[in-house]
């Protein structure tokens, strides 16, 4: 088939992908968007088909990588969204390498031979960002999946150390693209690999949601890279899409949680919030109450807002505070949620979790969307979440947190709180909202409390 | 000055391009679909997969083959996880059933 149509096929499939992201917009055309996605990706991986031979082997290769790919989604649970999307990062990145090793194996395959200096510095850039893709990656799978500690892992002149293994892996890429031999290439790709280990090991668990989307970020770029050494662009788009999106999604969370790009990368973070966990957290009177007394509260307001955070996934309450939420609408309560940008553990996810208890998306409001409420509304019920209710972060210029965007909850009527204790959350600090004289803390397992007042309600 | 463009400066146009078209599009998803939209650009990613088909393309097979065809196979996880995961997620967003 003539390149000229391949050429066209690949564009409509990048208006399809464009649409694809579009749709995200909202959730009813969301499910439309992704059928175009597939679209997309079909006419492009079709069209490909008919410019390569091999066909059995490659037809038996995607079986064998779709059949994984689709037991996983199907079976995937919600809670461990960021740890799948972190290693399907890592297999775009291998992809990325393998991919320029054989163009410079091969260049003729990709009728890219003779390779000009530029097809070299290019395939060095697309190579180095898949390597780093691929072990980052590995190493934020293994921190959100626990089977490495999130604690972030340091050691003095470890900034240094890197600087200095990018600036030797630049110069063997150089090398590479002056002397067009395996030997620096290769020593340029397993630098690189232990670049993606280092960069990402000491980052702290709190500040992967910025990990995930910057590596959601590099897979994109890795991809465009490619892209420009084969004269694909197929690639170029697709990737370039991915790419800014990642950055985008980086940026949200950083300025979600009051922190700078650089400030995260280089990781500290993680390390201060364990002093102050260790810290004295001083001794002040709470008022505390029951689950009873929280339905009593609930079950007489005009209208509760419901501020989720990641607790409530781990204590696996979600559906419990659906139940409660409808029995309370049957008593003609205005429920809502209201949910922080870094609730859960990568963008969004406390979206997803809510949705799979069945809470209907049109009670689940953003930070910016129901802050101004908070003033008129009755009772505030907090769960699972902490840092992201601290008024310090607005009155209190020296707290660590000042300056982070935080749900208003200190401003309704009455504040229900419910915690196991009186611990700190992630950045170690105490929060002023326990100690209102409208707040009440019930203390308990989020789940059990949830269910003791459903109980309540229904007498 | 040469009259025929460079396919760098080609490649360039349409890389600039896609990217200031994928920032306008990102910044209007909404907030509540951060997550899908990870895992669709995760999909979408997976487009490395041309470039794999294509590394695994010539007839004879060698090291550069066969590398091509592993790589098929990890972009394949991609494509079909991405896109399959996304609509399992997006089809958990429902409205008030009232």
């Amino acid at each position: 088939m003539s390149a000229n149509f391949v050429a066209l096929a690949y564009l409509v499939a990048a208006v399809l992908f464009i649409l694809a992201l579009k749709g995200l917009s909202s959730p009813i055309s969301a499910r439309n968007g992704n059928m175009f996605g597939m679209i997309g990706m079909a006419i492009a991986v079709l069209t490909t088909l008919t410019v390569t031979q091999n066909l059995v082997y490659i037809v038996l290769a995607i079986i064998v990588g779709g059949s994984i790919g689709a037991v996983v989604a199907r079976r995937i649970q919600m809670t461990a969204m960021p740890e799948l999307v972190a290693a399907m990062h890592s297999l775009v990145g291998l992809a990325a390498v393998l991919v320029a090793m054989s163009a410079f194996y091969n260049p003729v395959a990709y009728g890219i031979a003779p390779l000009h200096a530029s097809n070299l510095i290019e395939l060095f850039i697309g190579t180095f960002i898949g390597a780093i893709t691929f072990t980052g990656s590995i190493i934020a799978f293994g921190k959100l999946s626990g089977k490495l500690g999130s604690k972030p892992l340091t050691f003095s002149g470890q900034h240094w150390f890197n600087l200095f293994l990018g600036v030797v892996m630049i110069a063997f890429g150089i090398m590479f693209t002056v002397t067009e031999s395996w030997t620096p290439f290769l020593i340029m790709i397993v630098l690189a690999l232990a670049l993606g280990v280092l960069l990402i090991m000491p980052i702290g668990g709190a500040d992967m949601p910025v990990v995930v989307s910057m590596l959601n970020s590099y897979s994109g770029w890795a991809a465009a890279g490619i892209g420009f050494t084969l004269n694909n662009n197929m690639l170029i788009i697709a990737g370039s899409l991915v790419g800014s999106s990642g950055a985008i999604l980086s940026y949200i969370m950083c300025k979600a949680m009051n922190r700078s790009f650089f400030n995260v990368i280089l990781g500290g973070f993680g390390g201060e919030a364990e002093v102050g966990e260790a810290g004295k957290v001083e001794q002040r009177p709470v008022r505390s109450g029951s689950a009873d007394d929280a339905a009593f509260l609930m079950g007489n307001a005009g209208s509760v807002i419901i501020v989720p955070g990641y607790g409530l996934a781990v204590a696996r309450a979600q559906h419990a505070i659906n139940e409660m939420s409808n029995l309370l609408i049957e008593n003609g309560v205005n429920v809502r949620y209201a949910i922080h940008p870094v609730a859960g553990r990568m963008p969004g996810h406390m979206n997803v979790l809510l949705a799979e208890a069945e809470v209907p998306y049109d009670q689940v409001l953003e930070m910016d969307e129901i802050n101004n409420e908070f003033a008129d509304t009755d009772v505030v019920l907090v769960i699972g979440a902490n840092d992201v209710v601290n008024p310090a972060a607005k009155t209190d210029p020296h707290s660590p947190i000042y300056g982070m965007p935080i749900i208003d909850a200190h401003k309704a009527r009455t504040i229900l709180v419910v915690k196991r204790s009186m611990a700190v959350g992630y950045a170690g600090l105490d929060n002023d909202l326990f100690y209102l004289d409208k707040t009440m803390m019930v203390f308990g397992d989020a789940k059990k409390v949830v269910e003791e007042i459903i109980k309540s309600l229904q007498h | 000055m040469s009259t025929v463009i460079d396919p760098v400066i080609i490649n360039l146009t349409v890389f600039v391009l896609a990217v200031v078209v994928g920032y306008h599009v990102v910044w209007n998803v909404t907030p509540a679909l951060h997550t899908p939209l990870m895992a669709v650009t995760n999909a979408i990613s997976g487009i490395i997969i041309v470039g794999a088909m294509l590394a695994a393309g010539p007839e004879q097979l060698d090291a550069g083959t066969i590398m091509g065809l592993i790589a098929v196979m990890l972009a394949a996880v991609n494509v079909f996880g991405g896109f399959l995961v996304t609509q399992r997620m997006l089809s958990m967003f429902k409205k008030k059933s009232k």
